[in-house]
């Protein structure tokens, strides 16, 4: 030990702290290489040399995360955008550009991961069957709690979950009552469908009920051109 | 088993949430309840120092834990980091204490956890209340 050996020495004074004690520098190590040393197998670095970049795409399909180190990240999340943001509209924004990256990775993750029955969905309905089935299960391990049509726009969806997990723990103020967290979810939904070229706006609402106070409905609001798309194929099918 | 109210003091002695949970429970007004708080606070520290005995608790623990009338039974949390849950309960009422940290755990989740809360400030998380109340009212 080179390091106790320097603290013996007698031509080094004594101080409490190691780092300003005289002598040459070299005889004391720096604490970060120490530390460094001892905490050789992390996440990344693994004692194996084997790094999760090295690890198989499947290994973690049925893991699962503590989900209260998750409500701490997401808080954090949400408090980090909030203090660079001016307006709830803005904060939402946020929240749904940091789910859209996620779920641009998921897709991909998720379509190499069906393998060979992954198939190119071109309907509007078997892209939001997708969704609330196998996306929602891969995330939350639960399927959406209901899908529907709008009844007043044609080119409006709905994908309804009764309590979504990313505000389980959330309790929006009064004064932000618009605000719903779970726009980070709309985020990854948006991604989705536009991975899967069905360009839309996804929005997150809260419609609270008696008996499910975290009701949210997701908005899906495709692009025109989507919906033109939609009556091709219909008629073509109809031939 | 019926609990009559919650009060949670934040470190300084400060009073950050007050609940009733029966009906017809004698009110005190808002500025009262605060008072009764750093009044409190004050004789919770007082006890903490007044025992005779060495090494109670590691030098920080100790302290008033129950106070009892014939009225009322009141039990005192201190968490680790000086968080006080104060459960005001009928004078029979068994079990207090885990009832207490059940409504720690349910702060820890609900108001710990929600990224609007300013640490140390009064409690206005909808969950939390929600929550509190489902766990105490099918007792009642």
């Amino acid at each position: 030990m080179q390091r106790g050996d320097s603290l013996n020495s007698p031509f080094v004074p004594f101080s409490p702290n190691p780092s300003i004690q005289q002598g040459t520098p070299t005889s004391t190590p720096p604490l970060k290489h120490t530390l460094s040393s001892s905490t050789s197998s992390n996440l990344r670095y693994s004692s194996s040399r084997k790094s999760i970049y090295d690890r198989h795409l499947n290994r973690s399909q049925r893991s699962e995360l503590s989900k209260a180190s998750f409500a701490f990240l997401f808080g954090e999340m949400v408090q980090y955008a909030q203090k660079r943001v001016n307006g709830i509209a803005d904060l939402e924004k946020k929240l749904n550009l940091h789910g859209y990256s996620i779920g641009q990775r998921l897709l991909e993750l998720l379509l190499w991961r069906e393998g060979r029955s992954a198939k190119r969905e071109t309907r509007i309905l078997g892209i939001l069957q997708f969704i609330t089935t196998t996306v929602y299960r891969s995330i939350f391990n639960k399927p959406a709690d209901g899908l529907e049509k709008s009844r007043d726009n044609e080119d409006e969806y709905m994908l309804i979950d009764n309590d979504p997990m990313v505000n389980s723990y959330i309790s929006v103020p009064k004064e932000m009552s618009q605000l719903n967290c779970a726009a980070f979810v709309a985020g990854i939904i948006e991604a989705v469908l536009d991975g899967c070229l069905f360009p839309g706006r996804v929005t997150a609402h809260s419609v609270p009920t008696e008996q499910l106070p975290a009701k949210t409905v997701f908005l899906i609001k495709f692009d025109d051109s989507v919906i033109e798309r939609e009556s091709v194929l219909v008629v073509t099918r109809a031939l | 088993m019926v609990i009559l109210s919650l009060l949670i003091l934040n470190k300084a002695g400060g009073l950050i949430f007050q609940r009733d949970f029966n009906e017809g429970l004698k009110k005190l007004s808002s500025n009262d309840y605060l008072v009764l708080a750093g009044t409190f606070h004050g004789v919770h520290a007082i006890t903490s120092r007044i025992s005779p005995l060495r090494d109670l608790g590691g030098g920080g623990g100790g302290g008033l834990e129950v106070l009892e009338s014939d009225k009322f039974r009141m039990q005192c949390f201190q968490t680790l980091t000086g968080t006080k849950f104060l459960i005001f309960a009928e004078p029979n009422q068994p079990n207090v204490d885990v009832v207490v940290r059940r409504v720690y755990e349910l702060y820890a989740d609900y108001v710990m956890k929600n990224p609007f809360y300013q640490i140390e400030m009064p409690i206005r998380c909808e969950a939390f209340e929600r929550n509190l109340v489902a766990y105490i009212k099918p007792k009642q």
